[in-house]
């Protein structure tokens, strides 16, 4: 960018979330499991560089919803599109296993709320890194090593337990265990299942913080999950309310959590006040 | 092989009765013709103990898995008269490829005179009529368990290896549901990972017998038992090898002229067993495979595993005349094919 020389050229950027395309853009999802609707008829948009959060109670589908957009999982009605080199105007419930493979491998990483579910606890959590390295092909041990030490840390992930295994850490280090390696191949897109509902309070400050300021750093654009109001102020732009596999209220964080026009979100916002 | 000649003869009898099997026009069949006259005459054993719709079986599965290097191939696997795990995959590859100019050789760990390989190789004798040897040099088939011999086998040779676990996910994954898709796919990140772990954690690999090769730049394959000095033996081989598990009923090959390539890293490589400073204590031999023989004093003596090799060491010093082939590693350890392993 140019130096300002004459600040009363200065020209503004347009607001972005209106002008840029969506990174994420999902319609009507819906996934059944036997007699429960999980998700019932879901849209989702979200912009690049955004943190969109989403809340809502116990069973609300939260998770569900996660799964169908980490491609884990397939949706009983929907479609899913996402801005990437190559996928931009495929419907990736359409794709084929080996690409879908290859975008959950290069463009999504998820963090989940049991990190059983997300690492290999026989592993060294430096390997756990790794193997995300690998799988996009790097066959170069240095290379690895310094790749996970660099990813641990920038996860603020203390190194000299980095060679560790993940069932021999806290809770705390194994969310930044499994937050290195969805950052480990720079995703466009990163996943957050109730990232820190499993620690105790001054943990959950500390890793929000790691999230925050790794999105300052990555731009990386973020879904979070919480049932925990506090956690989506703290790091959602704006926020999805889902009750009963439903979006009941949608609006930036500020707005919703301050002014919540749904009973439903009402009693939540009270509930935590 | 005392009764080796009585034996060929009893089944040339059998193959000559069998000519003479009556006319099979079904015209001439009328309903009050016994039973017994349109069925075949009455042998004890098809020759090579396996009856023949058996063998084809099996000889159809060996075309697949030579169509397609390292992929597993699932077969029947026959009930044989001994038990699953002693090498009844192998022993029913032998059969079925086995003629009556064959002649084959059988070893377990190198030796050819173990009870195991001893057992084997009498029965495959007595079923098949086939000359048996020790020399890999005169064999057309060698059977054999954890072991490629030293010397270079050549093209129209078929090295059949048993094989106790064909899957080399097996240990990393245990859903064999998983581990095909793995195949499917080519994705063996996993395996590369338990490297990654091993360098970690011990600074080497320690992964000995059974090293996870990639044949054909394709399948991830589990050379059978053999130790990683016999690995590199299967990379652009002349000969045929055919791998071949009873109990997981599955059988894979290697064609001759493929590559097999150890997982390595760019920058830590596939090592095989140091045999530097080990001499066979009794030909002098260096740098070929070596058994440890603890001492007493807490040292060790080595002696060579190959036995079929040692012999002929022996002979030539006892200055008898015998062939030596060229061996896969020379006396420096160097390998053969310059260049496959890195140091
Ligand atoms: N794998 C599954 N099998 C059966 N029911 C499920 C499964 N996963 C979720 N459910 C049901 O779907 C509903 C939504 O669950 P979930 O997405 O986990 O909600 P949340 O994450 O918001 O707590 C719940 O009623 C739950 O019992
Ligand atoms: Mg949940």
């Amino acid at each position: 960018m140019p130096a300002i020389s004459n600040p009363d050229q200065l020209v503004l950027d347009e607001p972005q979330l209106i002008s840029r395309q969506p990174l994420l853009l999902a319609r009507g999802m819906v996934k059944h499991y036997g007699a429960v609707t999980a998700v019932a008829g879901v849209d989702v948009t979200v912009y690049p560089g955004e943190v969109l959060g989403i809340v809502g109670e116990s069973g609300s589908g939260k998770s569900s919803l996660l799964r169908l957009l980490n491609l884990e999982e397939e949706p009983d009605e929907g479609e899913y599109y996402l801005n990437i080199p190559g996928y931009a105007s495929a419907n990736l419930l359409k794709v084929d296993r080996f690409h879908r493979r290859e975008l959950r491998i290069n463009h999504i990483g998820i963090v989940y709320q049991y990190p059983h579910l997300g690492l290999r606890m026989r592993y060294t959590s430096s390997g756990n890194v790794a193997e995300r390295l690998i799988m996009a092909g790097e066959r170069t041990f240095s290379v690895m090593r310094q790749a996970a030490s660099e990813l641990l840390s920038a996860s603020e992930f203390p190194l000299e337990r980095m060679d560790d295994l993940p069932c021999h850490l806290s809770g705390g280090m194994q969310q930044r265990v499994q937050l290195a390696k969805a950052m480990a191949l720079k995703p466009q897109l990163l996943l957050l299942d109730e990232p820190t509902s499993g620690l105790d309070v001054s943990v959950q400050a500390l890793v929000l913080d790691t999230l925050k300021r790794l999105q300052r750093l990555t731009h990386v654009t973020i879904i979070i999950v919480s049932h925990d109001l506090g956690v989506i102020r703290t790091l959602a732009d704006r926020v999805m309310v889902m009750r009963r596999g439903h979006v009941i209220e949608t609006g930036l964080s500020d707005q919703v959590l301050e002014d919540p026009q749904e009973a439903y979100t009402q009693q939540l916002v009270h509930a935590k006040l | 092989m005392d009764n080796t000649k009585e034996t060929m003869s009893n089944i040339e009898k059998t193959l000559s009765d069998a000519e003479e099997t009556p006319s099979d026009d079904l015209s001439i069949v009328n309903p009050k013709t016994p039973l017994s006259a349109l069925a075949h005459p009455h042998k004890d054993y098809s020759y090579a103990f396996l009856d023949e719709f058996a063998k084809r079986e099996i000889r159809r599965r060996i075309l697949k898995a030579i169509a397609i290097p390292g992929y597993q191939v699932p077969y029947a696997s026959r009930e044989m008269p001994m038990a699953r795990g002693w090498g009844t995959g192998g022993l029913q590859v032998t059969l079925s490829l086995v003629g009556p100019g064959d002649i084959v050789k059988v070893i377990d760990q190198g030796d050819d005179d173990s009870v195991n390989a001893a057992n084997l190789r009498r029965f495959i004798a007595r079923m098949a009529g086939v000359k048996t040897t020790a020399n890999p040099l005169e064999a057309t088939l060698i059977q054999s368990r954890h072991r490629i011999p030293e010397e270079r086998l050549r093209e129209g040779q078929a090295l059949i290896l048993q094989v106790p676990v064909p899957e080399p996910l097996r240990h990393i994954e245990p859903s064999m549901a998983k581990t095909r898709e793995m195949h499917a796919d080519a994705d063996y990140a996993l395996m590369w990972l338990v490297l990654y772990e091993q360098l970690v954690r011990y600074g080497e690999f320690v992964t000995g017998a059974s090293y996870p090769v990639i044949v054909n730049e394709r399948y991830l394959m589990s050379p059978s038992p053999i130790p990683r000095w016999d690995t590199p033996m299967l990379h652009q081989a002349a000969h045929l090898t055919i791998l071949s598990a009873g109990r997981e009923k599955r059988l894979y090959a290697v064609p001759p002229y493929t590559d097999v390539h150890p997982l390595e890293f760019d920058d830590v490589y596939f090592q095989v067993e140091s045999q530097a400073d080990r001499v066979c204590r009794l030909t002098g031999a260096r740098q070929k495979f070596m058994n440890e023989i603890p001492q007493p004093d807490g040292g060790s003596l080595f002696s060579l595993s190959d036995t079929g090799y040692a012999g002929k060491l022996l002979k030539r010093l006892q200055d008898q005349d015998v062939v030596i082939g060229e061996t896969y590693y020379d006396e420096n350890g160097g390998f053969y094919h310059a260049g496959y392993l890195k140091s």
